[in-house]
């Protein structure tokens, strides 16, 4: 036993130097722009974070092949918050204090924005959130680049109704704030279009649920009474698979109960087997199959990063994608990476988005998008079925939920605030 | 009665509009110039120039016009990419096998990259579907016809009705016959003649369907006024009778249904479950890798099936016995090299092994890449055994009751039957003895571990099935499969077996009521309350679990 505490001793020492050698040489330089990349590298999320960790880094590794930002270099600096919710409060700290990252991109989840959000507001430091969230919120530290919910959820919902004649609902999601945010807004706005209560079905599944069984029988029954029923499904990417594979197996096509995914991508279809899923719905503001001159120089860029022809690209991608390059277009305009200096720049900055439109910084720290619906397609592809004729604008605050109704986000003087009612005439500072 | 017998002549009148151009192209003799016509307006353009020529395709009375259009709704057509020409393709092991759409000629063998496929979304599929329902309404084989009748009854229009309508009296089979007259007998329903509708719910109560219960319920239902959507008393009463006699036999349909899924979600317990039964109930060490040991079982069938990517049944069969060496060869690494020099310390056999669990993910993380692995199921493993309209029974999920069935009893002979087993169990009843009876303890630990690991990895198998194939899928399992060991008594294999049912049937039992995740819940809660009053669980044993 002495033998083996000494070894495992010797192991720990040897951990202890190989970090501190990784950290030291980070530190070093220091004619650099530090940006922080704040993705789960290993834990539930690693699935999906760790490709966002690669897309910052081509992207970074592209604008230094440009020349970098301010005639300085840029510098990666990655850290693992391991899908550990307040590891990723203490990782952004480090990031904003030990590294003076000039700016952050990441988290994924909402809850792991939540417990940022306090740390980056009392720093003052940027956040450039990438994924499709539930609103609700606007600070003035942080960029959303990911759909709020009119960007993605209520225009989904106007396709089922006036295309595809839907008359019953089922919304089914997982049991987290996302899910259930989401699935407020859409209820309301369903009861607000004339939708009987009796004709919603919610739904909620803890995380990784796998045995579907019951629920999708229960869809089945559902969706039998002789109208038109639709599955919008906020389930979280790993209960997908054996959702999507229940309904085959139970003989729920597409073209009986349509299901519109908000969470299911190109990345998560390629670790699926896709022959159960043909024909179902996803709604995103990007998908790898537009044919643009833009995203196909996109794609070949990610496939010679990766060293892999196989690898997709999705949504939360291309968000990242828009906010990198919108930042170093502020960074540009500003003539510095100081925090407020680039938040007042920033706002109204475009670029162009690899869809064929162009994408504008918006007062209320989200940007304008367009919205996608895509059938899935049996190899892990998205085709686009329905998309909006003109980009549609982040609005932080639903129009739909009777609390958030007056309320709006706005960081340019004179209101600056991210919690403005506009009936009371008062910003209540609580952005979140 | 006046509007709807105006409907019923509209619906006739519109019915012949409707099918007067299929007539009149299939008189004239431009039959092969509107085919290929057709056919060139699929490849090119928008979905619903596509749905155009799909029509155009329809009216072309060709045998070969169906062959596409089936080709078309399975994804079969493309176009090759050097010349554009449109092609139907079958899968085989090197490309794709090419005939020409239009003269059906074999073109041979290319590779699927030289193909282009012809993509339909799901407005044009249901049109398909329907459309090659009519076109193979008059073939020869009654199973065809059949299957044409229920894809048309899938989405009733007036066009088909006419057609089932003008099919009926010429048709032969019975059992097509009989589905004709189900999907006439919900349109006999708004006839304005009384004795009709009566005659049409005498019909429709001997075969009940969901359909049919629905159009049931609209007879009873009033509208917003509170009147009666159906007039006359009579029709309505005859409507009542008929579902409630169709209402007890649904209960009774879902009861079966209810107990179905339990005993699958029992199953799917059980397999995570037996193999910690071993480890855990016989030698008392808590595993915490038991799970992750499965995670390698899925992965090898994943292995498997990338080296045999055109025998998914055989893949599957051979990764059982690959799963359970590789698993049991991994286990026995962990016993000889951690395990053994902490027994007796059970808490610092929990950190180790937790500390291995995390290892071997991180491991699977570094080689397959974090991301979610796609296992096929293979054809014969999806779908369901549809019982009769109200019952249907997964394939997959019998697949795995009898298939964790097998495995228990396999295990329950090797405990019983083999020289290893007696080992097994001497040991675990008292070690000491054993030791001076001769038996080699040492060995005997590492095989038990080997069997009870090797099982962990046969149920992986079986989960790459059903679950996601990721560097997680271990942790989804591992409390349920301790809850049910510990729920059955350490130590027993009948005891896994019962608890894992149980809880399965208890959790489906009360899913409808309290939701997934209350019901979760509440099963937890019924455990803990249970242990309390039963500490040893449902069927307590002697064993070294119990000395310690």
């Amino acid at each position: 036993m002495k033998k083996l505490s000494s070894k495992l001793r010797l192991l720990g020492i040897a951990g202890a130097i190989a970090t501190l050698t990784f950290t030291a040489g980070t530190a070093n330089a220091e004619d650099t722009i530090k940006v922080g990349v704040l993705h789960s590298l290993s834990g539930t999320m690693a699935i999906s974070e760790t490709t966002l960790k690669d897309t910052m880094l081509m992207l970074i590794d592209e604008q230094n092949k440009k020349g970098g930002l301010l005639g300085k270099k840029l510098e990666a600096v990655v850290v693992d918050p391991a899908s550990n919710w307040p590891l990723f409060a203490e990782k952004a700290r480090e990031l904003l204090t030990k590294d003076k990252a000039a700016a952050i991109f990441g988290c994924w989840t909402s809850v792991s924005r939540k417990s940022v959000l306090p740390v980056i507001e009392e720093l003052n430091g940027l956040l450039f959130y990438p994924v499709q969230y539930e609103g609700e919120e606007s600070s003035k530290n942080v960029f959303y680049t990911g759909a709020a919910p009119n960007q993605q959820a209520i225009p989904a919902v106007d396709y089922l109704m006036n295309d595809l004649k839907a008359k019953r609902w089922v919304l089914a999601g997982t049991d987290y704030v996302y899910p259930r945010t989401t699935n407020k807004i859409l209820e309301a706005y369903l009861l607000s279009k004339g939708v009987a209560k009796k004709d919603i079905m919610v739904n909620y599944t803890p995380f990784g649920h796998s045995d579907w069984q019951s629920i999708v029988a229960d869809i089945k029954k559902f969706g039998s009474a002789g109208k038109k029923t639709a599955v919008v499904s906020t389930i979280n990417g790993d209960a997908n698979i054996p959702f999507y594979k229940e309904l085959g197996n139970q003989g729920i096509s597409a073209e009986k109960i349509p299901v519109i995914a908000f969470s299911v991508g190109e990345e998560e279809l390629s670790g699926m087997d896709t022959k159960p899923l043909v024909g179902h719905l996803a709604a995103w503001n990007y998908f790898m199959s537009i044919d643009t001159t833009k995203n196909a120089a996109f794609i070949s860029q990610w496939h010679d990063f990766i060293k892999n022809p196989k690898r997709v690209t999705n949504d939360p991608m291309e968000a990242h994608y828009i906010g990198f390059n919108m930042w170093v277009k502020a960074v540009e305009k500003a003539g510095t990476t100081d925090s407020d200096a680039v938040q007042k720049a920033i706002i109204g900055v475009e670029f162009p988005n690899l869809t064929g439109g162009t994408s504008k910084m918006l007062p209320n720290h989200h940007i304008s998008k367009p919205v996608l619906i895509g059938e899935i397609q049996d190899d892990g592809q998205l085709q686009t079925v329905w998309q909006t004729n003109k980009l549609v604008d982040g609005d932080a605050w639903s129009d739909f939920l009777p609390e958030s109704k007056p309320i709006i986000a706005d960081w340019t003087a004179p209101i600056s605030c991210g919690n403005y009612n506009t009936k009371t005439k008062k910003c209540s500072g609580q952005n979140f | 009665m006046k509007p709807n017998s105006f409907r019923w002549c509209c619906q006739v009148i519109l019915g012949f509009i409707l099918m007067s151009p299929t007539l009149s192209i299939g008189q004239e003799n431009t039959a092969e110039d509107a085919f290929s016509a057709a056919l060139s307006n699929l490849k090119a353009g928008s979905m619903q120039e596509r749905g155009q020529a799909i029509e155009q395709l329809a009216a072309v009375q060709k045998p070969q016009a169906t062959t596409v259009l089936q080709a078309l709704l399975d994804g079969r057509l493309f176009t090759l990419k050097t010349d554009g020409q449109l092609v139907i393709g079958e899968e085989i092991e090197t490309g794709y096998k090419l005939t020409d759409a239009k003269s059906a000629e074999s073109l041979g063998i290319v590779e699927r990259s030289a193909t282009q496929k012809i993509t339909v979304n799901n407005s044009l599929r249901t049109s398909l579907r329907k459309i090659i329902g009519r076109l193979q309404l008059n073939d020869d084989d009654s199973a065809v016809r059949l299957a044409a009748v229920s894809a048309m009854g899938k989405s009733v229009d007036d066009q088909s009705l006419a057609m089932l309508r003008g099919h009926l009296p010429m048709e032969q089979d019975e059992s097509v016959q009989k589905a004709i007259k189900l999907i006439l007998g919900q349109e006999q329903l708004n006839s304005a003649d009384k004795t009709v509708r009566l005659a049409a719910i005498d019909l429709l109560k001997e075969q009940a369907s969901q359909n049919v219960v629905n159009r049931l319920n609209e007879l009873v239902e009033k509208d917003a006024d509170g009147h009666y959507l159906e007039a006359d008393s009579d029709v309505r009463n005859q409507a009542e009778a008929a579902l409630s006699k169709i209402n007890s036999q649904l209960q009774m349909y879902a009861g079966i249904e209810t107990l179905f899924f339990g005993l699958s979600l029992g199953a799917v317990l059980v397999l995570a479950a037996i193999g910690l039964a071993i480890t855990f109930g016989v030698m008392g060490v808590i595993n915490m890798a038991h799970g992750e040991l499965m995670m390698l079982g899925a992965y090898t069938t994943y292995v498997t099936q990338q080296l045999m990517p055109n025998h998914l049944g055989l893949s599957l069969a051979i990764a059982v016995p690959a799963a359970f060496i590789i698993s049991a060869l991994t286990g026995i690494v962990i016993e000889r090299g951690i395990i053994r020099f902490l027994y007796g310390r059970p808490l610092e056999t929990l950190l180790a092994t937790f500390g291995v669990s995390l290892f071997l993910q991180q491991t699977v993380r570094s080689i397959f890449s974090p991301l979610n692995r796609s296992v096929a199921t293979p054809e014969w493993m999806s779908g369901t055994l549809q019982i009769n309209d109200f019952l249907s029974l997964t394939w997959n999920r019998l697949y795995i009751l009898v298939f964790c069935l097998m495995v228990f009893v396999l295990l329950l002979q090797i405990l019983k039957r083999t020289r290893l087993g007696l080992e097994v169990r001497a040991v675990a009843q008292n070690r000491n003895m054993a030791k001076a009876m001769g038996i080699p303890t040492g060995r005997v630990d590492a095989l038990t571990f080997g069997l009870g690991s090797g099982i962990a990895g046969v149920a992986g198998v079986a989960l790459s099935q059903i679950t996601n194939v990721g560097p997680n899928l271990g942790q989804a399992y591992i409390v349920d499969s301790f809850m049910v060991v510990v729920f059955g008594g350490v130590g027993n294999l009948w005891g896994t077996l019962v608890a894992g049912f149980s809880l399965g049937i208890a959790n489906k039992l009360l899913e409808p009521y309290a939701g997934a995740v209350l019901a979760k819940i509440l099963v937890l809660v019924f455990i803990i309350l249970f242990i309390q009053k039963r500490p040893r669980g449902l069927f307590p044993q002697q064993g070294r679990a119990v000395e310690g």
